[in-house]
């Protein structure tokens, strides 16, 4: 049983189309996130799920039914705004109030489940706050809970963290995912900062222009991706445009820009033999060598450098390596025993296995 | 140390032209008002301290009897122009497009480039016997003879609106423009039609701004005095008229100047019921917290 299903969906502004045949299938109560740069057509694609914008082609289902022709206000999908739009003129209570008051319920039930939902996000007796008196992150729950306390059938989430600063987010990233586990509904998250879509998801649906390029779980999309897009555009990678020397089986023979030669696995369809590819490789698939070091190079792609900077950044420390011919490398090193110690003008030694990185074809 | 002076002299700079203007231009006038309507005139430059001139004021009925007409008639004109300016400055806020906006408010601007009284002439044109819609209502035959179709209430309202709804266009527009599109959304979204979100999400968002539209609105309608004249003749009744009369007809300063004290108290204890009915006291209109 999908939760939320859409079929094709095609949306059209004048000659511009910012939805080009999407598809998706949410199962219940799983947390589903749309990836992408802005302006791929995301934000349209929930709008016309929450109903404000109509699609040219296509079908919305909700738990089966097809919503194309329910208005915004008879679908029960709700939807947390970017900048929350929390109603300042009513207190929190009235807030959360808002919707069942909409539906008509009885008073004494409204005040009963403003507390219950109050409870369930932690902010005990806040009915009476002004909005204005409540912090970045007691906003964020509160817009949740005005949408929760009505039992949609999926809740859309518009990158309600970007004006968030940033040891908020992190907090909230958890927070969204417990809240989420909690309620046990499906939430709809739309982003364009991928780490909140790898950190919460439990699917990602990575668009680009209007179209989906791979849907996966993260880690799929991490280490496996399909296409050059989605390799550059989740997680970090180093990233040079080659040529494709020879293709046998899943590996490729790559020259890189400056005569670098590497073997990497082929990502998509396999490359013409001549023709351009792009090579990613992930910074922590590659290690810095002693240079003194034996090295059986068999099964290794080398390249030497000098250490240009360190980058200190705890677990997560990187080294930039640059080559003879000015390439910059990043590399994932951490600075402390039991790794090779090294400091910017050094020369060293990178490698990566030859099973490590990908590489797309023109087109891939 | 020299900080804080450049603070206090640029403070100084800055509030001496406001203290002039409300000293000499509000204040001293306005006691003066009120110091001449406390004289009684009993004899040729004789005068002396006494309340006769208000009551006087409460002992003629037609007195009174105006000035409530008149306040009755404002309030009429602010519900008027509050209806009327609500969709108009809506439209022009939410609605139109960014470019069109600077245009659209433009036009509401532009009446304001004719005067008054030349804006009335151009009523008394259209409306009077000989006007443009008596002659076009005989053209096509409606009705048989000219119809006057000025010198009464209705067009007196119908001026008074025309003259004043821009000053609650301007202060509706600045309140909605501050309206994000997304509250509206989040209002149909949650389960509201379109009746709830205008009633609990619009209005009360929108409520400084009409509040402060009104107050000015209906301000600036009982202290009129061109339109309520030549709209609507001798038979106006409107208490400016009144107060006019008192100081260059009959030459009579201690009574006008008792019914300008008056008139101000009036329309001022008016307000205060109005803000005390709907809720809001005059802070909000100017911040919201």
């Amino acid at each position: 049983m999908f939760d939320l299903e859409c079929e094709n969906i095609i949306k059209r502004f004048g000659a511009f189309t910012a939805v080009d045949g999407v598809s998706l299938e949410i199962p219940s109560g799983s947390f589903f996130s749309i990836l992408g740069p802005s302006g791929c057509g995301k934000t349209t694609l929930m709008r016309m799920i929450a109903g404000f914008e109509t699609p040219n082609r296509g079908d919305i289902r909700l738990k089966g039914k097809s919503v194309v022709n329910t208005p915004p206000n008879k679908r029960n999908v709700k939807m947390v705004f970017q900048h929350l739009a929390l109603f300042p003129m009513m207190n929190v209570g009235e807030n959360i109030a808002y919707g069942l008051r909409c539906r008509g319920e009885n008073k004494t039930e409204i005040t009963a489940k403003v507390a219950a939902m109050l409870d369930r996000i932690s902010m005990p007796g806040v009915q009476e706050k002004q909005i204005s008196q409540l912090s970045g992150g007691q906003k964020q729950r509160i817009a949740i809970a005005r949408c929760m306390v009505l039992n949609p059938d999926v809740l859309l989430l518009d990158e309600p963290l970007g004006a968030l600063d940033l040891k908020l987010r992190e907090h909230m990233k958890i927070e969204l995912k417990q809240l989420q586990g909690r309620f046990d509904t499906t939430f709809l998250y739309i982003t364009h900062d991928q780490s909140e879509a790898l950190v919460m998801s439990d699917n990602v649906a990575v668009m680009n222009a209007g179209r989906f390029e791979q849907i996966g779980a993260p880690e799929t999309l991490y280490h496996a991706p399909k296409t050059a897009f989605v390799a550059g555009f989740v997680g970090d990678s180093n990233r040079w445009n080659g040529i494709a020397m020879m293709a046998d089986g899943d590996h490729a023979r790559v020259v890189v820009a400056d005569g670098l030669e590497m073997v990497v696995p082929i990502g998509g369809a396999r490359p013409e033999v001549g023709g351009q590819v792009e090579v990613f490789v992930r910074p922590e698939a590659m290690q810095i060598l002693a240079q003194d070091a034996d090295i059986s190079t068999a099964g290794m792609n080398t390249i030497e450098g000098t250490v240009d900077s360190l980058l200190f950044n705890g677990a997560a420390s990187r080294v930039l390596v640059r080559t003879a011919t000015g390439l910059l490398i990043e590399i994932v090193h951490r600075m402390d025993a039991g790794q090779v110690r090294v400091k910017p003008g050094d020369a060293v030694k990178v490698g990566w296995t030859h099973g490590a990185g990908l590489c797309f074809g023109e087109g891939g | 140390m020299l900080r804080s002076d450049t603070g206090k002299l640029s403070l100084i700079l800055l509030m001496t032209p406001f203290l002039l203007w409300i000293v000499l231009l509000i204040l001293l006038p306005q006691l003066g008002i009120t110091f001449v309507s406390l004289r009684e005139k009993i004899g040729p430059r004789q005068y002396e301290f006494g309340f006769g001139n208000y009551i006087a004021f409460i002992q003629e009925p037609i007195y009174w009897n105006t000035l409530l007409r008149t306040a009755w008639m404002s309030i009429l004109v602010t519900v008027m122009s509050l209806f009327v300016g609500f969709p108009i400055a809506f439209y022009i806020a939410k609605i139109a497009k960014r470019r069109s906006r600077v245009g659209l408010f433009l036009l509401c601007l532009i009446p304001l480039w004719v005067s008054d009284l030349v804006r009335a002439f151009g009523w008394i044109v259209l409306l009077r016997e000989t006007g443009l819609i008596s002659g076009a209502l005989q053209y096509v035959g409606l009705i048989n003879g000219p119809v006057e179709m000025l010198y009464n209430d209705v067009t007196v309202v119908i001026g008074l609106v025309y003259t004043v709804v821009l000053f609650m266009i301007v202060p509706l527009v600045s309140t909605l423009d501050g309206m994000d599109n997304a509250m509206l959304e989040a209002g149909y979204n949650l389960g509201g039609n379109r009746l709830t979100v205008f009633r609990r999400i619009i209005v009360p968002y929108a409520m400084p701004g009409i509040v402060s539209g009104c107050i000015i609105v209906f301000m600036l309608t009982a202290g009129s005095y061109l339109t309520p004249i030549l709209l609507g003749g001798k038979n106006s009744m409107w208490f400016t008229e009144m107060i006019y009369d008192q100081f260059i007809t009959r030459y009579n300063w201690e009574a006008g100047a008792a019914f300008g004290v008056l008139l101000l108290g009036f329309t001022s204890l008016v307000i205060w019921l109005g803000l005390k009915l709907t809720g809001q006291n005059l802070a909000s209109t100017v911040a919201r917290d």
